[in-house]
C-alpha cells in the first residue's frame, strides 16, 4: 500500500511521538480482568506454593520455616505414588470413554435438523444444571446394595455385586459429568465444517464410514483435543465424585488434599500434594497438546 | 440415445416444488450449463444428478443405466463444489489421489495419474502443499484435477468460478473449456452468470422457478429468447409494450405509443398486445432528424470498449450501447436519432410483466 504513497512511507519524525509514548488504553482495558485474575487465582496459588515449603509440627500444629520434606515424602512414598497413578489412570480412562461416546454423539447432533437438534442439545447440557454432589448421590442410590441396579442383577439371577466404591463406578460417574465438555467443543468444530467436504468424499466413492474416518474426524481433531484437555483436567482434579463414590479406601489426589487439610490438619503437606497435582496436570496436558496439535498445525492452521 | 438423460425430474419439499418436470438430454462430450437466478432449482437439479438429493419423481439415466436411486458414492461422477470442498488436512497430491484410492487403483498407477491431472491444471509444483497454502484460483484447479483424475463419465460443476475475482474468473472460463475439450468429459455446469454460461457451453439450459424455459445454443438464447424473462435475465434489453396495427404473412407493424415500428415476426394478428424486445447494441445513434425515433442523451457511461447511453424519447428511456471506435461520443443533453433494423426486433406476445427485477427471486 505504502509503495503507492512514497511520501508517506518514511513518515515525518513528528508522527512517531504518539507511538513512543507509553500506551495507556490497553492497560486500562485489560486492567480489571488482570486484577481479578491476580487476586483470585495467582494469590491463592502463590500462597499455597509458599505454604507447601513450610515445616509442620504434629505436636503443636504450628507451621513455619522452610523445608522440602513434604515434597520428598510425596515423591518417595508408595502410598502417594499409587494415588497419583490411580488419579491419572481414572482420568485418562474417563477421557478416552468421553471421546468414544462424545465424538459420535456430537456428529449425530450436528446431522440432526431442528427442532430435534435443540432438544437433544438441551438434554446433553441439562446435567450441568444439576449439582455434581446431587448427581453423585444419584449414582450412589442407583448402584448401592439396595439400589435398582443390584435389584435387577438379583432378579436376573446374577446376584448382588459390589458396585459402589470401585474405580469403575468413579469412571462411569466422571464420564457422566464430563461428557458435555467433550460434546460441546467437538460439536462447535463440526459446525465450522463445510458439509460439501463430506459430500466430496462420498462423490469419490468413499463409504460413509470411510468419509467420516478419513475426512471428517481429522478436521474435528482440534475440537477433540480441547475436549480431552478439559475432561482430563477436570477429572484429575475432581473432588466430589471420588469423594462420594470412591469411599474412604479409593482415594484420588483431590480427596487426599482434602484429608490432609481437614483430617490431619497438615496444611503444608496438602499444599505440596496440590502443587504437585497442578504441575503434573500441566505437564501431561501440555505434552498431549503439543503431540496432537503439532501434528496438525500446518494443515489446519 | 443420449449419454445423460433426465426425464420428468421433480423435487418437492413439502408443498414447495423446487424442481418441476425437468427433462434434459446431454450428449457424450457435451458441455451443458444450467443457467438461472438463485432459487431457480439449478443446484437442486445438479444435486439430483450427483445423488445428494433424491428426486420425488422422474428418472435419471447415465449411459443407458438407471441411476435415479443409486447412492452418491456408487455413481462415480466427478464433482467440483462451489466451495471447492478440498480436504484441508491432506496435501494437494493426497486430495487428488483420494478418489483413485477409493476406486482401489493400485498404488503404482496412482502416482502417474495424479501427476498427469496436476500438470493438466498447471499445478505440478504445488503437489506437496496444503489447500490453505494456495490461492483461490489454485484451489479451484485442485478441485478440478481431483474431479477429473477419476476419469468420470460426467463432470459436474457447481458454480465453479463464483468465488474467484473477475479477472481470474475470465481466465479460468477459457481454461476450463480448454481442459474440457482436451479431456472430452461430458460436463454439466450450474451458474447464475450468463457470461460464464455463454462463453464456455455448447448448450445453455435456462431455468426459472424450478422449470426449464429454454434449451439452446448460447447465441440462440441471446438472440431469440423465448420468453420475456429470458430476455431480461440474459443480458440487457429494452422492453417496449405495443399493439399490432397491421399484419401480413411475413411481418407486421406494431404501434408503440403512436409510433409505427415494422417487425419481421409472422403470425401476429391485428389488435394483439405485444412486447417488443430490442438489445441495446442493436440500436444505433443517428442524426437527430434521421432514424426511426428522436431523443435526447439523458446519461452516458464509459465502459471502456463501449459507451452506454440512456436516451430519453417518446418511448421512455432506452438503453443504447455503441462500440468505442475512438470517435467523439454524443454529449449529454444532445438530441440524437435512433435507428435499427426490423430484423433485430423480437416480439413477445402478451403484455409486459410488471416486476422487471429477477434478483428478487426466492433463494433456495
Amino acid at each position: 500500500m505504502s509503495a503507492t504513497l512514497p511520501d508517506a512511507a518514511p513518515a515525518s519524525p513528528g508522527e512517531e511521538t504518539p507511538e513512543r509514548r507509553f500506551p495507556t488504553a490497553p492497560l486500562f482495558l485489560s486492567g480489571p480482568a488482570a486484577l481479578l485474575f491476580a487476586a483470585l487465582v495467582l494469590t491463592p496459588l502463590f500462597l499455597t506454593a509458599l505454604l507447601s515449603f513450610n515445616q509442620f509440627d504434629y505436636a503443636t500444629g504450628r507451621t513455619g520455616g522452610f523445608t522440602l520434606e513434604h515434597y520428598l515424602a510425596v515423591v518417595t512414598d508408595e502410598y502417594y505414588l499409587e494415588i497419583f497413578l490411580r488419579t491419572f489412570r481414572i482420568s485418562a480412562l474417563a477421557t478416552a470413554i468421553c471421546v468414544v461416546i462424545g465424538v459420535p454423539e456430537a456428529y449425530i447432533l450436528s446431522r440432526m435438523s431442528n427442532p430435534w437438534r435443540s432438544i437433544f442439545l438441551l438434554v446433553i447440557l441439562a446435567p450441568l444444571l444439576v449439582s455434581v454432589v446431587v448427581r453423585a448421590f444419584g449414582w450412589s442410590m442407583l448402584l448401592g446394595p439396595e439400589g435398582p441396579v443390584n435389584g435387577a442383577l438379583i432378579a436376573l439371577g446374577i446376584g448382588r455385586m459390589k458396585l459402589l466404591y470401585s474405580e469403575g463406578t468413579v469412571v462411569v460417574a466422571l464420564v457422566h459429568v464430563m461428557l458435555p465438555f467433550m460434546v460441546i467443543p467437538v460439536w462447535t468444530s463440526l459446525q465450522k465444517l463445510d458439509p460439501a467436504v463430506e459430500q466430496a468424499a462420498l462423490s469419490f466413492g468413499a463409504s460413509r464410514a470411510t468419509a467420516i474416518v478419513r475426512v471428517v474426524a481429522p478436521q474435528v481433531l482440534p475440537g477433540i483435543l480441547s475436549g480431552s484437555l478439559i475432561v482430563f483436567g477436570l477429572s484429575a482434579s475432581a473432588f466430589a465424585i471420588p469423594g462420594l463414590l470412591g469411599g474412604r479406601r479409593l482415594k484420588m489426589v483431590a480427596t487426599v488434599v482434602y484429608d490432609q487439610y481437614l483430617s490431619d490438619l497438615n496444611w503444608p503437606m496438602g499444599a505440596a500434594v496440590a502443587v504437585i497435582l497442578l504441575a503434573a496436570n500441566l505437564i501431561i496436558m501440555l505434552t498431549y497438546h503439543r503431540m496432537v496439535e503439532g501434528h496438525y498445525r500446518r494443515r489446519l492452521g | 440415445m443420449s449419454f445423460l438423460e433426465l426425464k420428468n425430474i421433480t423435487k418437492r419439499y413439502g408443498p414447495l416444488t423446487a424442481v418441476g418436470d425437468v427433462s434434459l438430454s446431454v450428449e457424450k462430450g457435451e458441455f451443458v450449463s444450467l443457467l438461472g437466478p438463485s432459487g431457480c432449482g439449478k443446484t437442486t437439479t445438479l444435486q439430483m444428478i450427483a445423488g445428494f438429493v433424491e428426486p420425488s419423481a422422474g428418472t435419471i439415466r447415465l449411459d443407458g443405466r438407471d441411476i435415479t436411486r443409486a447412492k452418491a458414492n456408487s455413481r462415480g461422477l466427478g464433482i467440483v463444489f462451489q466451495s471447492y470442498a478440498l480436504f484441508p488436512h491432506m496435501t494437494v497430491f493426497d486430495n487428488v489421489s483420494f478418489g483413485l484410492e477409493m476406486q482401489r487403483v493400485p498404488k503404482g498407477e496412482r502416482k502417474p495419474r495424479v501427476e498427469e491431472a496436476l500438470s493438466l491444471v498447471h499445478l505440478s509444483p504445488y503437489a506437496k502443499r496444503y489447500p490453505r497454502e494456495l490461492s483461490g484460483g489454485q484451489r479451484q484447479r485442485v478441485a478440478l484435477a481431483r474431479a477429473l483424475v477419476i476419469r468420470p463419465p460426467v463432470l459436474l460443476l457447481d458454480e465453479p468460478l463464483s468465488n474467484l475475482d473477475a479477472k481470474l474468473r475470465e481466465a479460468m472460463q477459457f481454461e476450463l473449456r480448454e481442459i474440457q475439450r482436451k479431456v472430452g468429459t461430458t460436463t454439466v455446469m450450474v451458474t447464475h452468470d450468463q457470461a460464464e454460461a455463454f462463453s464456455i457451453s455448447d448448450r445453455v439450459v435456462v431455468m426459472e422457478a424450478g422449470r426449464i424455459t429454454q434449451i439452446d445454443q448460447p447465441y440462440r438464447i441471446y438472440e431469440h429468447p423465448e420468453t420475456e424473462f429470458i430476455s431480461r435475465f440474459v443480458g440487457k434489453t429494452n422492453l417496449l409494450p405495443g399493439k399490432v396495427v397491421t399484419a401480413t404473412g411475413a411481418g407486421a407493424t406494431v404501434s408503440l405509443a403512436g409510433i409505427a415500428v415494422p417487425v419481421e415476426t409472422p403470425g401476429l394478428s391485428v389488435g394483439e398486445t405485444v412486447t417488443l424486445c430490442i438489445r441495446p447494441e442493436k440500436l444505433h445513434l443517428a442524426a437527430p432528424a434521421g432514424g426511426l425515433l428522436t431523443g435526447r442523451v439523458a446519461d452516458r457511461f464509459f465502459l471502456g470498449s463501449q459507451w452506454l447511453y440512456h436516451i430519453d424519447g417518446p418511448l421512455g428511456t432506452l438503453m443504447v450501447v455503441t462500440p468505442n471506435d475512438g470517435s467523439t461520443p454524443a454529449e449529454q443533453g444532445a438530441p440524437v436519432g435512433l435507428e435499427w433494423s426490423p430484423s433485430v426486433v423480437r416480439v413477445h406476445r402478451g403484455a409486459m410483466a410488471e416486476a422487471p427485477d429477477v434478483a428478487l427471486e426466492v433463494t433456495g
